[in-house]
């Protein structure tokens, strides 16, 4: 039994098989550039009443979306299931019913309530095909976590399918933009990883850029302009600012280490730009590089031994490899163009980056020494890259001239299912909450 | 008048110093000069400093090398700011779009000190003289085109301390 959420009242717990549990392995492998994706039919949940059937209609609603947006799932329309919510409720799955819609997994469930009026969701996953069981849980949490619930089912289906951890239970941060090209008024905004529970955390008084989540998702670092000298400030998602004082420059390009004691920046003195660890509990740094170059845009390995980062001490902006501890350099990019932004990978497996080719901007991935370089989008502008908390998916912005707009896209590390996100504004700097616990 | 003789006076000292061959001279930075004391500027105002001396000095790609079209916009720097003792300037520098965020964050840093360093090496006391980076965050010129990325790749001298 694990314990989740602000009340401790979102809980998950494994149900009793219906079905023989599975033998045989219904997977989806997603090393490849392209997949097939699994047909998957999510019934929608079971209630013993009206309001408790639109519950369970929405939950199954939210879980088929979060699965068609992995591009790993095709969900089919509810319209050709033939068993009806009641009767899977009741007699379990008659999977020769199933079959003939082509559905190869299935997803059903209940919502029924607790004397106090929280919410009890059970769910099952079944291979149709093997007609076996492959997973059943029982969450209970409140009114309000519906959508919590429905994302967390979601996750458990992925990670059985794909034996990946999921990465639906999360939060996205960003910059709403609005405005003018010349006078953009910035916002930091978070929402859900689907766009739902939208709100902004600063007013547009002052600019914000590149909000970055700590371990904990609830505290965020980002640049604000609000106090004169550009600096680093701590938001938490209700709102609460604090500044990160004792710096005598401008900082900038703050990332947590993976354990959220460390802070890596960009400390900018007499026009030149280095990096500095700063330590979170002893308020001390320590400096990373020291030298006329700019040095920028950090980003910890998971271990939080490594750092990679953005210099151009090599007479071109480039990637370079070194000991969050301090020492030598290396540098790992060595493709066509001028590279920025990277973003160590929560897997360790890989960095993404920003490459810069003539009047092309690509998003790209390669291995921390350098080697098997990809890029996997290319366009007028694609900035900002930074992974989900599965290492599976690449978050960044786009700006399209034509359109005049900038706005967030997702795609897969394999370079397949560019998706954009809804926002209600213009959007940058995207960052990816830790899955939520 | 007096102060109108200084900056004479200064300008000749800064273009002795001066080797560049092919600057623009101090004979067509003067007459501005006088355009402006003639207009009736607020002393000591942004807008006197823009028509009296300039207020925007440009860049080249990734680049905070001072221009020399550049040295003679900031010799009049100098010596507005020498008939102007009162004032303090923040220099902003700026980048185009054409670079992710936080290096261009670092490049409008480095370009802002650029144009500081120069001012102090011309005789303005460094602590009259602010930066601060906007990146590419307050473009001058909206568009996706070179002649846009020019414009926005700047320094602007702005008149009061970092707000």
């Amino acid at each position: 039994m694990m314990r989740i959420g602000r009340r401790g009242l979102l809980q998950a717990a494994v149900v009793t098989p219906l079905a023989t549990p599975a033998l045989a392995q219904l997977t989806v492998t997603i090393d490849r550039g392209t997949v097939r994706p699994l047909p998957i039919a999510v019934s929608p949940f079971y209630g013993a009443d009206a309001a408790l059937q639109d519950e369970g209609r929405r939950i199954a609603e939210v879980i088929a979306a979060d699965l068609g947006s992995s591009g790993l799932f095709r969900t089919i329309d509810p319209l050709a299931y033939i068993q009806s919510p009641a009767d899977l409720a009741a007699s379990g799955p008659r999977f020769a019913e199933w079959r003939p819609i082509n559905a190869e997994a299935l997803v059903m469930g209940q919502v029924s309530t607790l004397a106090g009026g929280e919410r009890v969701v059970d769910f099952r996953l079944f291979d149709v095909f093997a007609g076996s069981e492959l997973r059943g849980l029982r969450f209970t949490g409140t009114e309000a976590e519906w959508r919590r619930i429905a994302h967390k089912i979601a996750d458990e289906i992925y990670a059985r399918i794909t034996s990946e951890t999921g990465y639906f239970d999360t939060r996205i941060v960003y910059v709403a933009e609005d405005g003018p090209e010349t006078a953009r008024v910035k916002r930091l905004a978070i929402m859900d990883q689907d766009g739902a529970n939208h709100s902004f955390l600063t007013r547009g008084d002052a600019l914000v850029l590149t909000p970055r989540f700590a371990p904990d998702g609830t505290t965020i670092a980002y640049l604000t302009y609000a106090y004169g000298q550009p600096q680093i400030a701590l938001i938490d998602t209700g709102g609460n600012e604090r500044l990160l004082g004792g710096f005598e420059g401008m900082t900038f390009s703050p990332r947590f280490s993976p354990d959220g004691r460390l802070l890596a920046l960009t400390l900018a003195e007499g026009g030149n730009s280095d990096l500095y660890v700063y330590d979170r509990r002893s308020e001390t740094r320590r400096r990373l590089t020291d030298g006329p170059g700019i040095d920028t845009s950090p980003s910890f390995d998971p271990t939080g031994g490594q750092i990679v980062f953005n210099s151009d001490r090599g007479g071109s902006p480039q990637l370079y490899v070194m000991p969050s501890g301090g020492g030598a350099a290396q540098r790992i990019s060595f493709g066509q163009g001028r590279y920025g932004s990277p973003a160590w990978s929560p897997r360790g497996d890989l960095i993404a980056f920003v490459n810069q080719q003539g009047s092309d901007f690509h998003i790209g991935v390669m291995r921390p020494n350098g080697a098997d370089e990809r890029l996997l989008t290319r366009s007028y502008m694609d900035e900002g890259p930074r992974f989900a908390p599965n290492g599976r998916v690449v978050i960044f912005s786009r700006t399209d001239p034509q359109r005049g707009r900038t706005r967030l896209y997702s795609i897969d590390v394999t370079g397949y299912n560019l998706r954009e996100l809804a926002t209600p504004l213009d959007a940058s700097d995207p960052d990816w909450s830790p899955l939520r616990r | 008048m007096r102060s109108l003789a200084l900056i004479l006076s200064l300008l000749v000292v800064a273009a002795c110093s001066s080797t560049e061959p092919g600057e623009p001279t101090l004979d067509t930075a003067v007459p501005s000069l006088n355009q402006g004391q003639g207009a009736g500027f607020s002393p000591g105002s942004q807008a006197a400093l823009q028509a009296e001396a300039g207020d925007t000095v440009y860049f080249a790609f990734d680049s905070s090398a001072i221009r020399a079209e550049s040295q003679a916009v900031l010799r009049q720097q100098a010596a507005w700011l020498e008939a102007n003792p009162g004032v303090i300037v923040t220099i902003a520098g700026h980048a185009d779009e054409r670079g992710t965020r936080e290096y261009n964050l670092a490049l409008g840093e480095r370009r802002a000190d650029a144009v500081r360093s120069y001012l102090i090496g011309i005789g303005v006391p460094g602590d009259r003289i602010r930066t601060i980076s906007y990146g590419e965050e307050r473009p001058a010129m909206a568009g996706d085109n070179e002649q846009a990325w020019a414009a926005n790749r700047r320094a602007v001298t702005t008149v009061g301390a970092v707000s």
